[in-house]
């Protein structure tokens, strides 16, 4: 299979790589660029757990082909912390126990910082429902959505 | 497999058209990507038509509204003017999948995609919308009701493709609705939906109705018989028993784990009866 040449801006990095035609963003991530903070969970989109944003929008990795990044802009979990200081989501996550095993925590964060951005005093309703499409089976999610929303406060407050 | 983003609708027609082998057009992804992982399609031939000018815009013409193949639920969720001209097209639309889903999905590819449960087509029939398709030979305006011939099959020639979904102009006192059954609240495909479209006179008569039901049979079905037990009323009970029993009449399910035909069926004439009332609201009736 010919490989299909993609320069691409990964949070804030330019990029540059060669993926086959039918590889999917999240395995051009992962295997080809080392950045192994996004996870497969199903590769179906289901789940949540590759989430990332293309263009500002929140998206599944897994459903994104590699070829389609050509002159994108990606944002991942790795470009969350600045250096050693951690972004207000994931401090508040560490502080809240708002993870077990950690699979779906990345998704979960890009997905959160994505609605923040949007919508920085969401309710619990909307947060919820926002964050439907990560599934999370170790938390029972109370814990995450207390996370977020002190994580919005304090954002609020900064 | 080979990718192509193609420049203009021209080249992604021509593409397709010349390719041998198995082709599939890629618009958001959430599907055929999904069936790309399954190994249930293994194409030669993948075009991606989000690189074509125009195909990821919202333009407003002829008093309504053109929404390029390749915008995504995030978008037209944004755009405020279609919202409140077509709000069920909106909601339906808007159901689908995750937010990560809304990202990406597209209305002409959940159209494609040829399922019956399919939650933006239903008020996409009910609006008369008209889906513009390009092929080699040119540009075609087809009405979205007949597109799908059933499960996963349309009526799209080989090197056609959708470019655009337009909405059309409304006067004043009419809207739209969507309702979906699914057993939860999120995340799910409906095992019945029904969308409403209305326009009122000023009195709050019904002028005009359409009646589109999803997941009820091979294709969403507009339901012709429904529609005018609303004209002519101002959606007292009487009517609405009607409409929901014409409904029920226009029902063919199937019978599985998510739902029998007795429940699909009588879902059905409910949600299309709630879907009215609710059209009718937003489009100023008081009732």
């Amino acid at each position: 299979m010919k490989k299909v040449h993609v320069s691409t801006t990964i949070n804030g990095d330019p990029y540059e790589f060669l993926c086959a035609p039918d590889e999917s963003l999240l395995d051009v991530l992962r295997d080809r660029l080392g950045l192994t903070g996004s996870k497969e969970g199903c590769g179906t989109g289901d789940c949540g757990a590759c989430s990332v944003t293309l263009n500002g929008r929140l998206v599944c990795s897994c459903l994104v082909l590699g070829a389609e990044a050509e002159g994108a802009e990606i944002a991942t979990i790795e470009g969350m912390a600045d250096g050693d200081d951690l972004h207000p989501l994931q401090q508040h996550f560490i502080d809240h126990a708002a993870l077990q095993c950690g699979i779906c925590t990345p998704g979960i964060l890009v997905a959160a910082r994505a609605l923040l951005e949007k919508n920085p005093d969401p309710t619990d309703e909307e947060l919820r429902y926002w964050l439907a499409g990560n599934l999370c089976r170790c938390t029972g999610y109370d814990k995450i959505i207390r996370a977020v929303q002190a994580a919005a406060a304090e954002m609020r407050g900064a | 497999m080979r990718y192509l983003a193609a420049n203009t609708a021209h080249e992604a027609a021509e593409a397709l058209a010349s390719e041998p082998g198995l082709s599939r057009i890629l618009a958001g992804g959430t599907d055929v990507l999904v069936q790309l992982k399954a190994g249930m399609v293994e194409p030669d031939l993948v075009v991606d038509i989000k690189r074509i000018p125009g195909i990821r815009t919202i333009s407003a013409e002829a008093g309504g509204f053109r929404v390029g193949a390749a915008v995504s639920g995030a978008e037209l969720g944004e755009h405020a003017g279609l919202c409140a001209l077509w709000p069920g097209i909106a909601e339906g639309f808007q159901l689908i999948g995750s937010t990560q889903v809304q990202g990406r999905a597209t209305m002409a590819g959940n159209l494609c995609n040829g399922s019956p449960a399919a939650d933006s087509v239903p008020p996409l029939v009910a609006a008369n919308a008209v889906a513009r398709i390009t092929g080699p030979d040119g540009d075609r305006d087809v009405p979205i009701a007949d597109i799908p011939t059933g499960p996963g099959r349309t009526t799209l020639k080989k090197g056609e493709v959708i470019t655009s979904i337009f909405l059309p102009a409304r006067p004043d006192r009419a809207a739209d609705a969507y309702l979906r059954f699914i057993p939860r609240t999120e995340m799910d495909i409906a095992v019945a939906s029904a969308a409403v479209s209305l326009e009122l006179d000023p009195s709050g008569t019904v002028r005009s109705a359409r009646v589109a039901l999803g997941a009820v049979a091979p294709t969403v079905v507009a339901v012709e018989a429904a529609a005018s037990c609303l004209i002519g009323t101002s959606l007292d009970d009487e009517a609405l028993a009607r409409m929901a029993a014409a409904c029920e009449a226009a029902c063919a399910p199937i019978d599985d784990k998510r739902g029998t035909i007795e429940f699909r069926t009588r879902t059905a004439g409910v949600l299309a009866r709630r879907a009215a009332l609710i059209a009718y609201a937003r489009a100023g009736g008081s009732k």
